[in-house]
């Protein structure tokens, strides 16, 4: 508790960092792969090339990317821009499927409805696909930030500057509280984070638990899109823990 | 000639998959009627309805609404100008009754505040309460999302409805109200509706015009309901309205009869009167006059409900209680004229009893009057369908 009283400002500036480089890649992942995901879904052609192609990417070694991209990109070895470049290619890598499911677990009636009342294909996007995808999508981003968050620590080996960094100082140095506080703070960003997806989820699904409906219309909501949801979401999850293991375990 | 407001003209869909969904469909549709295409599954009147605006785009032929070619219309535009319902309401599932049925407005720039009143004011007329309003669908059940699928397509004020099978997924008793109560909205509105269905009792209440399709797309016979229960074009037709449609096709008539007075006891007092049309307050029994002459008197309860019928004898005086004969089924007042004939028939006196709505005895109709006013629906019918 002593090193982190006298530590705390610097504890901090290295969480902004560790935040920094863990949030930055989910958005710019997660505009990547909204339309590609969209491309994808039901087209015999994309969607098996994108859906494998994105979770090959996973299959990379996270230091491998940390010491290749910046003779790819052009970039110094410790610059953050490869950590950020390399994450997002994770983050493509879950949520490409997950949004694919997401947006392949739409209710088609749903969708012909709004075709039918005169939706234009942009507008029908934005305003009724979208929205509906969220369910489904917020469970792939949810394993997507947490994951990066994990794996920001691995850029601290090769130097570059976050809560990994806690890690490696304190090992070299032999200074246990400094590994705990790493971990500790590591921990809280993760679920912080997660809560407030999951917060954020609940507040743009609310017409998807409005309890009090009918048997026959709750039953039939639970048809198309509670369970698809779960199951979408369930099967990310776990897809993506496995890989996070194994993405941990070859860094 | 009545103005048309849809015309298929050698239209034919055949699918990439080689199904012949519809085969040369030459129909016509006049304005401000509501026209069932009805038929077996998969005999393509979803296909049909759907090349009305663009879903589906017709293999060969020409689909015209309102005399312009569907073709030559922005696809956005046409289906905004045209009303859809389906049988799984399609509403959004995660806008508010309000917005669903503002959708189409919405489409059309219309502000967002001026839509949802008036959504608020079509949830009346559809016979939903307000307070609905704010509510998702999935806190609806089947009935109130068909009501507000129905709103939503009047939402924009389109001059023509289309409705797919819009009913069929609500239990009898609901989809019976939605039935009556598009019947009702039509009254007030006058929409060109394509109403499909394979349900071949509803097509026959609802339709003004009826087409039925046989498999393979091809259009079987187009005609109005009571051509279609007297006239089958062929077997198929005839195989498919089913059995009874003599007795059937007099269901979707009122019955226009006249109620007569009836001689009623009171089974508690033994007292006799007349009650009827000109008897408001029943009258005290004179022993003369039409109802006096019948050979049977109507036993009512304290509140007048009916219980059967009493043989008078020679004498003039009734028969006792043990010779009671239960009553036949009863016609209220505005009931179809298959009701009123079911009445009479299966009534001891050969009259049709009628109740008010409280269940008390209003009168009785005569089984010859009720073969009358058949007759005369008939003359009427036929007038009228030469006249269309
Ligand atoms: N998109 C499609 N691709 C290929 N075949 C289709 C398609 N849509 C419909 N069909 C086929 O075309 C035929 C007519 O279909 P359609 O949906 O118009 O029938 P329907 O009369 O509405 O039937 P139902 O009463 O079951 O709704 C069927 O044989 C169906 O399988
Ligand atoms: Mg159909």
């Amino acid at each position: 508790m002593n090193w982190l009283t006298n530590n705390w400002p610097a504890v901090l500036e290295l969480a902004g960092a560790h935040l920094m480089q863990s949030v930055v890649p989910v958005v710019i992942g997660l505009l990547i792969s909204v339309p590609l995901a969209r491309l994808a879904a039901g087209n015999r052609w994309l969607r098996p090339l994108f859906v494998t192609g994105s979770s090959l990417l996973y299959t990379i070694p996270s230091l491998t990317l940390f010491v290749v991209l910046p003779l790819i990109l052009g970039t110094r070895i410790t610059a953050v821009s490869n950590v950020i470049v390399a994450l997002t290619l994770y983050v493509i890598a879950i949520l490409v499927r997950s949004c694919v499911d997401a947006f392949e677990s739409l209710d088609r009636d749903v969708l012909q409805a709004a075709t039918a009342m005169g939706y234009k294909p942009a507008r029908r996007f934005f305003g009724v696909e979208l929205p509906l995808a969220v369910p489904v999508m917020i469970a792939g981003l949810r394993v997507a930030t947490v994951s990066n968050i994990s794996m920001v620590s691995v850029g601290a080996v090769i130097g570059i500057q976050s809560l990994g960094t806690l890690f490696t100082d304190g090992l070299r140095r032999s200074i246990v509280a400094e590994i705990v506080v790493g971990i500790v703070a590591t921990v809280v960003i993760a679920v912080v984070l997660d809560q407030l997806l999951r917060l954020l989820g609940h507040t743009m699904t609310r017409w998807q638990r409005t309890g009090t409906a009918a048997p026959h219309a709750s039953a039939r909501r639970r048809d198309d899109t509670g369970d698809g949801a779960d199951t979408g979401g369930a099967r990310g999850a776990a897809g993506a823990l496995a890989t996070v293991e194994s993405g941990g375990a070859s860094a | 000639m009545t103005e048309m407001a849809i015309r298929y003209r050698g239209v034919s869909k055949v699918y990439p998959d080689g199904t012949t969904a519809v085969d040369n469909l030459d129909l016509d549709v006049p304005s401000g009627s509501l026209t069932v295409f009805v038929g077996p599954s998969g005999c393509g009147k979803t296909t049909s309805l759907r090349m009305l605006n663009r879903m589906v785009d017709p293999t060969s032929g020409v689909v015209e609404v309102n005399g312009q070619d569907v073709s030559s219309i922005p696809a956005a535009q046409l289906r905004r100008s045209m009303g859809y319902v389906m049988q799984q309401s399609g509403l959004l599932p995660h806008k508010t009754v309000e917005d669903n049925i503002a959708t189409v407005p919405r489409l059309n720039g219309v502000s967002k505040k001026e839509s949802r009143a008036n959504a608020r004011e079509l949830l009346g007329s559809v016979g939903l309460d307000e307070s609905l309003a704010t509510r998702y669908p999935a806190q609806l059940s089947g009935g109130q999302q068909q009501r507000v699928g129905v709103a939503r397509a009047l939402a924009a004020d389109p001059p023509v409805l289309l409705m797919d099978e819009p009913f069929s997924a609500v239990d009898p008793v609901v989809r019976q109200d939605l039935q009556h109560e598009l019947l009702d909205l039509q009254k007030r509105l006058h929409r060109t509706i394509i109403f499909v269905t394979h349900d071949i009792d509803e097509a026959i209440l609802l339709g003004n015009r009826v087409a039925v399709f046989a498999r393979g797309g091809r259009l079987a016979q187009y005609a109005t309901p009571e051509e279609l229960l007297r006239a089958p074009a062929d077997d198929f037709v005839a195989d498919f309205i089913g059995r009874d449609r003599g007795f059937r096709s007099l269901s979707f008539e009122n019955a226009a009869v006249a109620l007569q007075p009836v001689t009623v006891l009171a089974a508690d007092t033994g007292e006799r009167t007349v009650v009827g049309p000109g008897s408001e307050n029943p009258a005290p029994w004179q022993g003369t006059g039409a109802a006096a002459s019948s050979d049977w008197v109507l036993a009512v309860d304290e509140r007048r409900h009916p219980l059967g019928w009493l043989p008078v004898r020679s004498g003039g005086e009734a028969a006792g209680r043990e010779e009671l004969r239960v009553g036949g089924t009863l016609w209220h007042e505005g009931d179809s004229l298959r009701t009123a004939l079911d009445a009479a028939l299966s009534s001891p006196s050969g009259q049709a009893v009628a109740v008010h709505e409280d269940g008390s005895v209003a009168g009785v109709v005569p089984g010859e009057d009720v073969m009358r006013a058949i007759e005369e629906q008939r003359a009427t019918r036929h007038h009228g369908a030469e006249q269309a």
